[in-house]
């Protein structure tokens, strides 16, 4: 990281040039890692997918979910995916005050994403609707909180990103972490779509 | 020193060659990727409330907004598309699209077929729980 600043200062298209095939390097192989956690959901949608019915004379799909809640954590995410890429653009303008406040607003709204879906499982819990309770309680509560985990990771990331961004200014380490970011944080959008489609709507529409 | 009109020919000529092939998009382009995303999400919630639509076409219509709207964040949110400097990528999307197809349609077909030959042999063992209640 240090080395990146210190060529940045130097000759500037020959530093360009590495920057643009390192963050290129990068910015692939995070694309690949990307696609690969695709994977890991799909077998998590797959369990969830055979096990929906599986209730074991518990609760159902249709009486434990709220859909209401379901919409407003979609609203959620799906606004913070927008304030990511208006801080991505920030960075591109390379206008600091703009890239912070649009990172602090993705971590609000990834936060209230959050706060509710952890406000959902307690509900679940407490009502006797617990991971334990049947295959398909079990198969709910590792997707959804597979997803939650990225959040949260996300969230942590996001945190590192902004500390290093008011230390550092825009280095090039700190942009490639952040373009990183960006691509994880609309993936985890992409994956929540899923969710949201398959989990709360046609899972809880019979 | 022109520091600062340094820095942006600089970012401006790194994106193309980075994944992005077009950069980080624009503003307007993240506000219709969102506007459009919320139209598909807000139909795709009034297509599972609606009683209008039966159960079956209700879930197909809810299975097309969702591809649909994952489309439309690929193409604004994470700037994929078909042009030539885009080629490795969409190569390694549609493996990774091969197999969460291949993983998602073999689990339930497979599964499927083991639940029906379950079924006759042990009627305690249905899923569902309406189905219990006729017999």
């Amino acid at each position: 990281m240090q080395q990146d600043v210190v060529m940045d200062m130097r000759a500037p298209n020959a530093a360009a040039e590495a920057h643009s095939e390192r963050r290129g390097v990068t910015g692939f192989g995070f694309y690949l890692y990307l696609l690969s956690d695709c994977i890991l959901f799909a077998t998590l949608f797959a369990a969830f997918a055979v096990l929906h019915a599986a209730v074991a004379d518990g609760p159902t799909a249709h009486q434990l979910f709220d859909r209401r809640n379901a919409f407003i954590e979609t609203a959620f995410l799906l606004s913070s995916s927008v304030t990511c890429g208006m801080a991505m653009l920030a960075c591109d303008r390379r206008h600091i005050t703009s890239a912070l406040v649009a990172l602090a607003a993705t971590f609000i709204l990834g936060a209230a994403f959050l706060a509710l879906e952890l406000t959902e499982f307690a509900h679940l819990v407490s009502d006797g609707a617990g991971p334990g309770r049947s295959a398909f309680l079990s198969a709910f509560f590792t997707l959804v909180s597979t997803h939650g985990l990225h959040v949260t990771a996300g969230l942590a990331w996001l945190v590192v990103i902004a500390v290093q961004l008011r230390q550092r200014g825009f280095s090039e380490g700190v942009v490639r972490r952040m373009f990183c970011f960006s691509l994880f944080w609309h993936v985890i959008d992409v994956v929540w779509i899923a969710v949201f489609s398959f989990v709360y709507l046609i899972g809880s529409a019979s | 020193m022109s520091t600062p009109a340094a820095g942006s020919p600089a970012s401006t000529g790194v994106t193309p060659g980075t994944d992005n092939g077009q950069g980080h998009g624009s503003v307007r382009g993240y506000l219709v990727g969102y506007l459009a995303a919320a139209v598909l999400t807000i139909a795709s919630f009034a297509a599972a409330e609606t009683s209008a639509l039966t159960p079956s076409s209700a879930i197909a219509a809810i299975t097309v907004l969702a591809v649909a709207q994952m489309l439309v964040h690929l193409i604004f949110f994470l700037h994929i598309s078909t042009s030539p400097n885009q080629r490795t990528n969409i190569l390694a999307f549609a493996v990774a699209l091969l197999i969460v197809s291949m993983i998602v349609v073999g689990s339930l077909w497979i599964m499927s077929h083991l639940h029906a030959n379950m079924m006759p042999i042990d009627p305690q063992m249905q899923m569902n729980p309406q189905m219990q209640m006729n017999p």
